[in-house]
């Protein structure tokens, strides 16, 4: 069972419009919240006039930062680097304003109509400041003295801080004695635009106190529900067994979805403080203004290189755009970009210096494919950019600098997510071989090179990736199988839509020789299980999937156990089959296990010496990440006359170790690639010089569609399996993403031939008309006299 | 995104919907499809006290040939307009440009006449009826019916000549013979998005000349823009078979693009609108000689 195409064991009750989203549950007596935002990207609050709003009948309540101003800042989850503290985010603004959105009063009201009446009428006064948009030249001050008090009470020193909230720097090597020695030096400057993953289903959620057992129900979790609740209790006051988080479905995550906001914290506040229950849903415009951005990055790389084309040294400067305030993910972004820029490559020398920089727009955190998708495009028109100095085939030169097979596992002496950066295996030769034969790549280059020939902008690129996944420490799972013989697995798992119910099962269904209709999930409930560290760096399969392996591998081994007994049998004559345990090749004989499961009634059970029930816990434990990895491949055809570029072909060659189901392996692929392709060429969210956003509904913000997706071909293969995991799985929810605007640039490249042309992100159009309407240059800008 | 408080009325006849816009006009607001106008509320952008809904006022719907005229009724949806037969250069222009307009969903709910009360100066049909020098046929309480040609009707963005207690009701436009060559070429960065520049033409062409030309642009002004200039370069010139590649179509594009003087926005500057115009203009003139 394990490895087949099944159909998602989730879709049933989505297709028929039965699921339970946030904005799905209401409850009686509920209020509204309404947040009422900066309309301003910098400034200082002169004065907030909540009278009229609350005048207004309707309206439960009306609060500013000063109703509040016992909560603390929101607190780091991830990658919480010190010097970040000062930077975080009040609940509300709290004398100054730095985004275009930042929530400044939250109105509570009998309707949603009325609460957005209510909120028009809260008058804020703001007196401008100037904003800052391009955070990427020398630091600007930032936070004075007062602020850095209040908000990181340890880290205060009566100073300020500049916008640099976190520098991160990682070396191995001698990079300048490789650089003093190389026979050649590139060099590239380039920039990633500030787009993020943008779910179908905006943020949202509800709380109430349950009268009954004095437990606050909040719902609408997402991602990380066991983390939140504890943030949560912590920040109104209560022990985590006193809060329940509860996940519906959820549709879509990438990243952004989930993690805690302001208004998470606001409405479950407001359900104690008011004794009512709130809700609050965003709509899109909040959603494209004050949920996580992502990316948003400056590149400054330079490569030495020998003789032959071996890359001896990558060393340089990016600049991670953050936005007003370092939320939840702390320097999680940068830190990923700095760990995993080397990619593929062998890379004797390395060093980067990365500078996480705040800015007056909309906070920026993860998502999919965070870092590595700013630093794989990056690193890849740095390679370009060599083969094309060098006179190689791009091609050619990746694979001399590839880490050998033979050489797995590699280790860099450098740490990612905390830690240890071992490429566990991997053959990125024989994947690029594979690529060549599958689709037929030598065809395809002559094709492309006989449109060109023909007059066409036609072209082909490549970008090389290695991903990471399966970010430990910890996961847990409970198999029980019930007295009707059918497994209830509970975890802690979250799902955001990624088919986590169906891999879970397979692996149940494939030990306990089950059909899936037998076996039901439980995840995401902070009431069933007691601890997950969610759905997030494209953990889940690796760690819960494992954990649930070792679980059901109990109950089976239990099962077993105890019919023999039974049966007054050796265990080695029993086999599990179809749910059955029976003599070896003797159906009808033996115990279903629902039989078993009754056999472990408690009293039965303490009488043969067994725990209670035909139940086992299984944990999974982690101390390094497993590293997938990839190709992309793009053709691209642009128009002359409008510089309009067409994605043609999109060809992913990937290897995730173990495939648990190859049909939602291909499904995360390609949802992942038309992101990365919105994010290559059409999403951005741009800002006006004063710090104003440019894109704050689906007019502006371009979200690619069916029309713009090209023809897709996906190969998934296993010739790495983890040697870290008995399932020898990697993650799959992220190199569909990595390196699509990489091998999107280098197509655009090939096909106006004129390498190094692309330097930033999305490819709009008038960028590529532009580069036509200019004299063309054969010779590559990247080339520097040595 | 919740629209403020409105009050719905739903007429179900002409003289009604005309007595309900004669008695506040200021504070009313004409519902056709509501793809623009729900939108606009729900941003709060557009705040009508009254919403006055004709979706059920009979004879405001469809098209009708008189004369040498083809009238469409206001409420004609997009897509019955794109769903029209007739092999004629008129309906062939018109269902090619309604192709453009927005995703089904909207094709399928949109108006006619909303698009061109609405008057955004990217709209297809705002497009066509200033190039066909169209007759917008609108009717009030005070002033009865009245007609306003297209090149007085469009202002500026969302502003029409229509006062605020008229409805518009129908609209004329010109059937177009044989001898006449329509195309309609749009620029988006996305399939369904409004256009960022569109360019739609008509030459009359007799024994392989030009004698009549319309050139009219979206995209580059305040409201639909007529291009004289181009226009000018057209008529008496004679037409290429391979148009696309021939100095008369660039001479027209260039033309076109030295005329206009394009906004720059977040979708492209005004250089780059200007080369829009160029492969736009080529591109609906070649569409109307291929046929
Ligand atoms: C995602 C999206 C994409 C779109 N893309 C395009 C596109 O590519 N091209 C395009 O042209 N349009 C596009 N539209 C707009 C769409 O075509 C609208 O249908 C059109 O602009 C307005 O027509 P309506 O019938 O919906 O008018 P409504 O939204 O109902 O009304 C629009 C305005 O016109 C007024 N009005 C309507 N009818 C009358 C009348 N008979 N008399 C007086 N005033 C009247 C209303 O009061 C209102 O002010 C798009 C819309 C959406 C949501």
């Amino acid at each position: 069972m394990i490895g087949e195409s099944l159909q998602r064991v989730e879709d049933p009750v989505l297709l028929r419009g039965q699921g339970r989203f946030a904005a799905d549950v209401t409850l009686p007596g509920q209020l509204h919240m309404r947040v009422v935002r900066s309309p301003v990207a910098h400034g200082r609050i002169r004065s907030i006039d909540t009278s009229a709003a609350r005048a207004l009948p309707g309206v439960a309540a009306v609060w500013t930062h000063d109703d509040i101003a016992d909560l603390p800042p929101i607190a780091f989850r991830l990658t919480p680097i010190e010097s970040m503290l000062p930077y975080r985010q009040p609940v509300l603004a709290r004398g100054r304003v730095r985004y275009v959105g930042e929530p400044v009063a939250v109105v509570f009201a009998e309707s949603e109509y009325l609460a957005e009446d209510a909120a028009e009428l809260v008058d804020v006064e703001v007196e401008a400041l100037p904003a800052t948009v391009d955070p990427t030249g020398e630091p600007t001050p930032w936070l004075d003295a007062e602020e850095v008090a209040w908000t990181a009470v340890e880290a205060a020193d009566g100073a300020g801080r500049d916008n640099e909230s976190a520098t991160i720097h990682l070396e191995y090597g001698d990079p300048d004695a490789a650089f003093a020695a190389a026979a050649h030096v590139f060099d590239v400057d380039v920039r990633v635009g500030r787009h993020s993953g943008v779910p179908m289903e905006c943020r949202g959620g509800s709380a109430h106190v349950d009268a009954a057992t004095g437990v606050l129900m909040v719902n609408g979790a997402a991602k990380v529900p066991f983390w939140n609740r504890d943030a949560i209790a912590q920040m109104v006051g209560r022990s985590p067994h006193e809060v329940q988080l509860i996940e519906g479905h959820v549709g879509g995550g990438f990243g952004p979805r989930g993690e805690l906001y302001p208004e998470d914290v606001l409405v479950p506040l407001a359900t104690i403080r008011l004794g009512r229950p709130v809700r609050w849903v965003e709509d899109r415009q909040e959603h494209l203004t004050t949920c996580n951005h992502s990316r948003d990055q400056r590149h400054r790389l330079r490569a030495a290189v020998d003789e032959t084309g071996l890359i001896t040294a990558l060393d340089g400067e990016f600049w991670a755009d953050q936005g007003a305030y370092v939320r939840t993910h702390g320097a999680t972004v940068a830190g990923l970009t700095a760990s995993m820029l080397p990619g593929p490559y062998l890379l004797p020398s390395y060093r980067i210096t990365g500078h996480v920089r705040m800015s007056n727009k909309t906070p920026a955190g993860t998502y999919r494919s965070p870092g590595r998708y700013e630093g794989t495009f990056a690193r890849e028109r740095l390679i370009d950019a060599i083969a094309n100095g060098l006179g190689l085939d791009r091609i050619e030169l990746r694979r001399r600098n590839f880490i050998p097979a033979d050489a797995m596992p590699y280790r860099r002496p450098i740490l990612a997510m905390g830690t240890e950066l071992v490429y566990d295996s991997g053959d990125y030769a024989l994947l690029m071989d594979r690529m060549e034969e599958t689709f037929d790549l030598p065809t395809l280059r002559e094709e492309v090179a006989a449109r060109r020939e023909a007059g066409e902008l036609v072209g082909i690129g490549y970008g090389w990736f290695v991903e990471k996944s399966g970010l430990g420490p910890s996961e847990g799972a409970r198999v029980m199988v019930d007295t009707g013989g059918s497994a209830l697995v509970t975890t802690g798992a979250s799902s955001v839509g990624q088919g986590v119910d169906t891999v879970l099962s397979q692996v149940v269904g494939e030990v306990l020789d089950l059909d899936l209709d037998r076996i039901r999930t439980v995840r995401g409930q902070t009431e069933h299980f007691n601890y997950g560290r969610g759905a997030f760096a494209t953990r889940q399969s690796v760690m819960v999937g494992n954990a649930v392996l070792e679980s059901a591998l109990a109950v089976r081994a239990k099962a077993l156990r105890v019919a023999a007994h039974h049966l007054e049998i050796d265990e080695a004559d029993l086999e599990l089959v179809r749910g059955r345990v029976q003599v070896v090749g003797t159906p009808g004989t033996g115990l279903g296990l629902g039989e078993i499961a009754a056999l472990l009634e408690p009293h039965r059970a303490k009488a043969i010496g067994e725990e209670p029930g035909l139940t086992c816990d299984g944990w999974f434990h982690s101390d390094h990440m497993t590293y997938p990895y990839g190709v992309h491949v793009a053709v691209v055809q642009i128009d002359r006359g409008t510089g309009k570029p067409t994605l043609e072909r999109f060809l992913v060659g990937y290897d995730v170790g173990k495939a648990l189901n190859h049909l939602l392996v291909e499904g995360q692929i390609t949802g992942g690639a038309a992101q990365g392709i919105g994010g290559a060429l059409y999403e951005e969210f741009r800002y006006a010089e004063d710090g104003q956003p440019q894109a704050t509904t689906f007019m502006d913000y371009l979200m690619p569609t069916m029309a713009e997706m090209p023809e897709f071909g996906v190969l998934v293969t296993e010739d790495a399996p983890s040697p870290l995991n008995p399932l020898g799985v990697k993650g799959a929810g992220e190199g569909g993403t990595t390196a699509t605007a990489a091998a999107i640039a280098s197509a655009v490249d090939d096909a106006l031939s004129r390498p190094g042309s692309v330097t930033q992100t999305p490819i709009r159009p008038d960028l590529i008309r532009q580069l036509i309407s200019e004299p063309g240059h054969e010779q590559s800008p990247n080339q520097k006299e040595h | 995104m919740k629209p403020s408080s409105f009050e719905y009325v739903r007429p179900e006849s002409l003289a009604e919907t005309l007595d309900l816009l004669h008695q506040d006009p200021e504070e009313s607001k004409v519902l056709a499809g509501g793809q623009s106008l729900v939108p606009m509320m729900n941003f709060r952008l557009a705040r009508p006290s009254r919403l006055i809904d004709i979706n059920r006022v009979p004879g405001l719907a469809g098209t009708r040939v008189e004369g040498d005229r083809l009238v469409i009724g206001t409420r004609t949806r997009h897509l019955a307009v794109q769903n029209m037969s007739g092999a004629d250069p008129l309906a062939r222009l018109l269902r090619s440009a309604a192709a453009h307009v927005g995703h089904l969903p909207i094709r399928t709910r949109g108006t006619f006449g909303g698009s061109l009360a609405h008057s955004d100066a990217a709209s297809e049909w705002c497009l066509i009826a200033r190039l066909l020098d169209a007759t917008m046929v609108v009717e009030s309480r005070a002033r009865g019916r009245r007609e306003i040609p297209a090149a007085d009707f469009f202002l500026s963005i969302f502003t029409t000549a229509m006062e605020p207690d008229e409805l518009l009701v129908e609209v004329s436009l010109p059937r177009l013979g044989d001898e006449h060559r329509t195309g309609f070429a749009e620029f988006a960065r996305r399939a369904g998005d409004f256009a960022i520049v569109a360019v739609t033409t008509d030459l009359a062409v007799e024994k392989g000349v030009v004698t009549h030309a319309r050139v009219c642009i979206g995209g580059v002004a305040d409201t639909p823009f007529r291009s004289g200039a181009a226009e000018a370069t057209l008529v008496g010139q004679r037409l290429d078979d391979d148009i696309a590649t021939s100095p008369l179509a660039r001479a027209a594009a260039e033309a076109a693009a030295s005329e206009v003087d394009p906004p720059s926005d977040a979708h492209g500057d005004a250089p780059y609108r200007r080369d829009l115009v160029r492969a736009m203009l080529t591109s609906s003139l070649a569409q109307g000689v291929a046929r």
